[in-house]
């Protein structure tokens, strides 16, 4: 039987040696093979592509990006692993878990608990997309796909996203990038963070420094919101304009 | 006595019109009110031993005929002397400190309720602090990736849990000495330290901590614990939590900071934490001690005053 290639991410030390200790035991039975190491969600997300790891073993609770967000950028990812949850006892992640059937185990974990979970999880593969995401709420970091690796735009950089075509296009300060996800979708997400302007078109509500009112004055007002970071307006649509006037409103109180 | 005076100038008020002879009438009133009050006063405290183990109802209805006695005895010798406690004869009097006394029963017993030990008792057992399950899974996890490598420094963590776990599950409507909720954070941080390694420091000031003073027990480790929590666990790099523990003159300070990271959906829970502790040091000292909280500089920083007391440990 060949060696199953495990990468192991949990930020204490100890959590990860006892995991290593688990796999060498039953290691008879389940041959495995330690690819790699991270002690947090955005090592998983740089070093995980190029170990070639088939299932990952994974800690819910750690500093800097979470299990359950590193998980949903892999999912994206050609030929992602399988992933088992590990968690110490977090109410609203166990929740979460139950609510959307993903397999998780429970720290202290069980050698058996740990082989069996291995078995399942190598042989039903990464876990669903849209699994993830219920159980994780909104990201901390947008995820590009560059065949195998996973570029990490953190949200509170971008200044607005819009919809062309198959793609939305990040705006940051410092660049653009093309993500593959629905603008809905990422509306709701981000109900929090941005905010409705156009069709095709969503801003950073603490981007927003003004509006400009253009066209004539005769005609029907139509205004452009200036971003703080980018050259130009953006046109506000006919339709939006009532909610995000509300909304800069409030803002200003 | 106050209650009764209160009730009377009510009385008078009620009865009379005008503002200047309200008050006259209301000395006059309580000049013959006053012996009365004053003979309730010596009766029910002489009796006292002999109420107190009654139950309460009977108990009531004895104080209750006390005073309808002490009243009736009043109206006669007033009488005799020409003026009168109440106008209106006998019976008025009486059934006017019936009523009086039981407003004023109706009223203690309301107070009682309010501020009975049992019920400080019980509340100080549900403020009991909770250490997080998230915390003692972790440890465990920790402690057992110890077994095979260092077993002694296994045995010492789960002694230090038992000692943690001790003092959490032990009575809490009593006193601990400051020198052992100090060795508690102690043994709390070891354990912190195996799990999270380089990433905790922490600076303990403790040169001017009296370790005589007395505190609730748990006061301070819950505090360490939201420092760890919030501003240890979070963090990436390196991250120093500082416990300065002193005594300025009849108070006692205690003040831990952590690095602040705004608070994620899943760590927060600090405001149930600190609002337990409040109330317990209210329990405790009133209004003699402070829980303030604050964010400077990127750091957050809770710290508790305390009045200095010290002596034997016993119960609050």
């Amino acid at each position: 039987m060949s060696e199953l290639k495990v990468f192991i991410a949990d930020d204490e030390e100890p959590a990860r040696q006892r995991l290593k200790e688990l796999l060498a035991d039953f290691a008879g039975e389940l041959p495995t093979r330690i690819v790699g190491e991270a002690r947090n969600g955005i090592e998983v997300i740089e070093n995980l592509p190029a170990s070639g790891a088939r299932v990952l073993l994974l800690d819910i609770e750690m500093p800097g990006m979470g299990g359950l967000e590193a998980a949903r950028h892999l999912a994206r990812l050609p030929g992602a692993p399988a992933v088992v949850f590990v968690t110490a006892h977090d109410e609203h992640a166990v929740e979460a878990f139950e609510l959307n059937a993903l397999d998780y185990l429970l720290k202290p974990v069980r050698a058996a608990r740990l082989a069996a979970a291995l078995r399942k999880a190598s042989a039903a593969g990464p876990p669903a997309a849209e699994r993830l995401e219920r159980a994780s709420g909104a990201r901390e970091y947008f995820s590009v796909t560059e065949r195998t690796r996973i570029v990490l735009v953190p949200v509170k950089e971008v200044v607005y996203l819009k919809a062309e075509l198959k793609y939305v296009t990040l705006r940051t300060r410092t660049g653009e990038h093309l993500i593959e996800e629905p603008l809905v979708a990422l509306e709701r997400e981000f109900a929090d963070r941005f905010v409705r302007i156009h069709r095709n078109c969503l801003v950073a509500r603490a981007a927003i420094r003004r509006f400009d009112r253009t066209g004539g004055s005769d005609e029907e007002p139509h205004w452009n919101v200036i971003l703080e970071g980018v050259a130009g307006g953006l046109p506000v649509s006919r339709r939006q304009w009532p909610v995000v006037k509300e909304l800069v409103a409030e803002r200003h109180e | 006595m106050i209650g009764t005076n209160l009730l009377a100038l009510g009385a008078v008020i009620y009865a009379e019109p005008g503002w200047a002879q309200t008050l006259e009438r209301y000395t006059r009133a309580a000049a013959m009110l006053e012996p009365v009050l004053l003979a309730s006063l010596v009766v029910l405290y002489v009796a006292s031993p002999w109420l107190a183990p009654m139950p309460y109802w009977r108990g009531c209805g004895i104080v209750l005929l006390v005073e309808i006695v002490l009243a009736a005895l009043a109206h006669v010798l007033y009488a005799k002397g020409g003026s009168a406690l109440v106008s209106g004869g006998l019976p008025r009097a009486v059934a006017l400190a019936a009523l009086a006394t039981a407003v004023l029963l109706g009223y203690f017993r309301l107070m009682v309720r309010a501020y009975s030990p049992a019920l400080a008792e019980a509340r100080l057992q549900a403020l009991q602090a909770r250490i997080r399950p998230h915390f003692l899974f972790n440890s465990l996890n920790a402690v057992l990736s110890l077994v095979r490598r260092d077993p002694q420094r296994a045995e010492r963590t789960l002694e230090d849990l038992a000692d943690l776990f001790r003092e959490l599950m032990a009575d809490g409507r009593r006193f601990v000495r400051l020198a052992d909720e100090i060795a508690l954070l102690e043994r709390y941080a070891a354990i912190e330290q195996l799990r999270l390694g380089e990433r905790l420091r922490i600076s303990w000031e403790l040169d001017g901590a009296p370790s005589d003073a007395l505190l609730p027990p748990m006061v301070l480790q819950p505090l360490l614990e939201n420092a760890v929590y919030h501003g240890v666990e979070p963090a990436t790099e390196v991250s120093e939590i500082t416990v300065r523990i002193e005594r300025r003159g009849d108070r006692v300070l205690a003040r831990i900071e952590n690095p602040y990271h705004k608070l994620e959906p899943a760590h927060r829970g600090n405001r149930m934490a600190l609002e337990n502790i409040r109330e317990r040091l209210r329990l405790f000292f009133d209004a003699e001690a402070t829980l303030v909280s604050k964010i400077e500089a990127g750091r957050y920083r809770v710290e508790i005053e305390i009045p200095y007391k010290s002596g034997g440990v016993h119960a609050a």
